[in-house]
């Protein structure tokens, strides 16, 4: 029972991140109804922007949590100022374009970002200084970390307050309208490129904060951690429903407790015959399970009218 | 240095004019057999190529292998060897793969094309083993000073050598140390599918069977990975007393720090793909207690390490990184043949290389049938303090201390007799006759394992 719960916790720290990082992908997609590849690249850069910060001040005396927020605050704004001239460089000129070329582009940044980076911080693994507090709690016989509670809640957090932002606010329902349509929307008076920029914004600032929670929670960083982490945070977005925010978040956290509890449990299940390697095959499997009975994803809707 | 059986080589080179297909000094290719002139003696230049990554992540471990060759190649210059009635000058082409397989072939092919007679090389089980089938169609012989996939000699090249004790050898010593000396009884296994790091992880669970320990996981993540939380809790699950891992540091790091993380209380072992100064930046604290291996002995306990650092340092002004004693072993080893078979032509010499009995810096050298080298050492650590502590060095071939005897090889060699003649000159021979006689080499801290691969 104990390792069962083990697993869980397991699954929703990892889901969690898989779920802030979907909501990138998802919120780009519902408005422009672009896959914006180069997503998973933007979160490598803040995870390594932050880690850059964070060792400099790694022995300045202060805080472990206040050096990890210093290097929050850090890595935002540069994602930020990434994803901005992403959209601005690589997909506004494409925009009206046929739909590979923006797709093409969007491949071509993540190349770029990611040779950029093996450039700029090596192609070495960056380890996460030891400054955080090991301190945890036992949990049924599990143990769970403070530092992952502390993910887990923040994301949870984040997710409530996007959701707000976008159904309660001003510019949550200029981000609605253009999603419906934005050559009406811009009709009526919306700033289609403001709002865009500000999805990107978003969406950035997103994937700061999974970068910098990734590299604590496995305190490690490196140029290429952002390929596998947005194909991941890409498929919790299709499970989901693609372009659905609540679907971006439950397909994020079901992912990250299917590998879990797929790696955990497929040997045994198996007598063996399969192991742990299966566990990508395993999330993979369900995900294809799930868009052959629901092909816009688990709780996407109205997908075939805007693709 | 005197050759008081000069006539005894003169008459021997004289002989090879029947053979003889010389080429006078200047454009040196290397098969180049002088016909034995009398004074002048003719000079012949002979190319050896070296391969290592001479840029990136792994620049420093590159030059320290060239440095190694270039120091036994530098040595046998200043002997003036007599190869085949010439006095031969060896001259090292040092080549960058970037550790890149790609950039292996490309290497290799250059090397072939500037006609080296042989190739110290190279550093990474992934170039050399694409490089190996290159060099074996070109019939160049290829002496490998630190690549360990089992693969490389196995895939029937007659050129493939090694100096270094593969992954298979390294995987058994592991499996039989975690039962005999750790008393592992309930042992979980976990490897990143790579054939490196499958191919340890399978030996390793070969001998520990044997040595009566059970299996009680085996998981498997990949070589991208950074997350182990699912396989290490049920790995926790199981109770095991070792986890062995087999696979990399950049691996094995974040490992040991979520193992730490969960409460398991278990030690990791594994072997020297995690051996590295890296895996304590990875692991952090969490780094503490954990045991591996490397093939080969600590530098201290080397036959003749201390000399050769000494050496090493007087000529280079650095310290030795890793594998440099080795690559300096396979560069005199392949002279050694050269002299044996009195040819620097690869197709005559190669035929000596498998009959090397040598006694090199890291231990005594012979091959077996695949080119593998025979009984390699291999060397325990454990991680304290954030270093890697020598634990113990098992197998290996006894090094003969100072026996010009164990050259009996070259014996034989009419052009060499000058050679076992000289015992009495041990710093002229220094790469050729055991150092093992070499006294005083306590006290010195062994070369930190690094990165590899």
């Amino acid at each position: 029972m104990d390792t069962f719960i083990q697993q869980i916790i397991n699954g929703l720290v990892l889901g969690s991140i898989y779920a802030l990082v979907a909501l990138g992908y998802t919120m780009v997609y519902g408005i422009l109804g672009l896959i914006n590849f180069a997503h998973g690249e933007v979160v490598m850069i803040g995870a390594l922007t932050a880690l850059t910060v964070i060792k400099l001040l790694a022995n300045s005396g202060l805080p472990g949590i206040v050096v990890v927020l210093i290097g929050l605050m850090a890595a935002i704004p540069v994602c930020m100022a990434l994803g901005f001239s992403i959209e601005r460089v690589a997909y506004r000129p494409l925009r009206s374009a046929p739909r590979l070329a923006p797709l093409i582009t969007a491949i071509g940044v993540s190349i770029v970002l990611q040779q950029c980076a093996m450039i700029f911080w090596g192609r070495n693994y960056h380890s996460f200084p030891p400054i955080l507090p090991a301190t945890g709690r036992d949990i049924g016989g599990a143990h769970i970390t403070d530092l992952q509670i502390v993910i887990v809640l923040l994301a949870a957090a984040i997710m409530a307050g996007l959701m707000l932002l976008v159904n309660r606010t001003r510019l949550g329902r200029a981000m609605r309208a253009t999603a419906e349509n934005p050559q009406i929307a811009g009709l009526m008076g919306v700033n289609i490129n403001a709002i865009i920029s500000a999805t990107f914004l978003i969406g950035s600032a997103l994937a700061a904060v999974a970068g910098v929670m990734v590299s604590a929670n496995y305190s490690i960083a490196h140029y290429h951690m952002g390929f596998i982490l947005g194909l991941k945070a890409f498929t919790a977005a299709v499970l989901g429903g693609i372009g659905n925010l609540p679907g971006a978040m439950l397909g994020g956290v079901l992912l990250g407790l299917i590998e879990s509890l797929g790696a955990g449990y497929i040997g045994d299940l198996t007598g063996g015959f399969l192991g742990s390697h299966y566990q990508d095959v395993f999330a993979f499997f369900v995900l294809i399970l799930v868009l052959v009975f629901r092909p816009s994803g688990l709780m996407g809707e109205k997908v075939s009218e805007r693709a | 240095m005197r050759f008081p059986v000069k006539t005894i080589s003169l008459a021997v080179a004289s002989v090879f004019v029947v053979f003889g297909c010389g080429k006078q000094e200047p454009p040196p290719p290397p098969k180049a057999e002088q016909p034995a002139a009398p004074p002048p003696k003719p000079t012949l230049t002979v190319k050896i190529g070296h391969s290592a990554p001479l840029t990136g992540p792994q620049a420093h471990l590159g030059k320290d292998n060239e440095n190694g060759a270039k120091l036994a190649i530098d040595e046998a210059n200043a002997k003036k060897l007599e190869i085949g009635g010439a006095i031969v000058t060896f001259d090292l082409v040092g080549e960058d793969d970037q550790a890149d397989p790609k950039q292996g072939t490309t290497v290799a092919q250059k090397l072939i094309d500037a006609k080296v007679s042989g190739v110290i090389g190279h550093l990474n089980s992934g170039t050399t083993i694409p490089a190996s089938k290159l060099y074996s169609d070109a019939g160049i012989p290829q002496i490998s000073p630190s690549a360990t996939n089992p693969k490389y000699t196995q895939q029937g090249f007659k050129t493939a050598f090694r100096v270094m004790a593969n992954d298979e050898q390294q995987g058994k010593v592991l499996g039989d140390y975690a039962t005999k000396q750790l008393a592992g009884k309930n042992i979980a296994i976990v490897d990143d599918r790579t054939a490196y790091g499958q191919g340890v992880a399978d030996e390793f669970e070969k001998a520990a069977v044997a040595g009566g320990a059970k299996i009680v996981a085996r998981e498997f993540t990949n070589d991208k990975a950074t997350d182990f939380a699912a396989i290490l809790t049920k790995i926790k699950s199981k109770k095991p007393d070792l986890v062995m891992y087999g696979g990399m540091d950049a691996q094995a790091g974040p490992m040991a720090q979520q193992l730490k993380k969960l409460g398991i209380k278990a030690k990791m072992i594994f072997a020297d793909g995690g051996c590295t100064t890296e895996f304590h930046k990875l692991a952090g604290d969490a780094a503490e207690g954990h045991y591996c291996s490397l093939p080969g002995y600590p530098l201290d306990k080397m036959p003749g390490g201390k000399a050769f650092m000494e050496k090493y340092k007087a000529k280079f002004n650095v310290d030795i990184q890793l594998y440099a004693p080795y690559a300096y072993d396979a560069a005199n080893v392949m002279i050694d043949a050269m002299k044996r078979a009195n040819s620097v032509e690869p197709a005559k010499y190669l035929a000596e290389l498998p009959k090397t009995s040598f006694d090199g810096v890291t231990a005594k050298i012979t091959f077996d049938e695949r080119g593998d080298v025979k009984d390699g050492a291999i060397t325990l650590y454990q991680a304290k303090g954030g270093k890697w502590d020598t634990l113990e060095t098992i197998g290996g071939a006894a090094p003969a201390p100072a026996q010009p005897a164990a050259m009996s090889g070259m014996g034989g060699m009419g052009g060499m007799g000058g050679m076992t003649a000289a015992p009495a000159q041990p710093g002229a021979m220094s790469g050729m006759s055991g150092m093992g006689g070499m006294g005083g080499m306590s006290g010195m801290a062994p070369a930190a394992p690094t990165e590899k691969k």
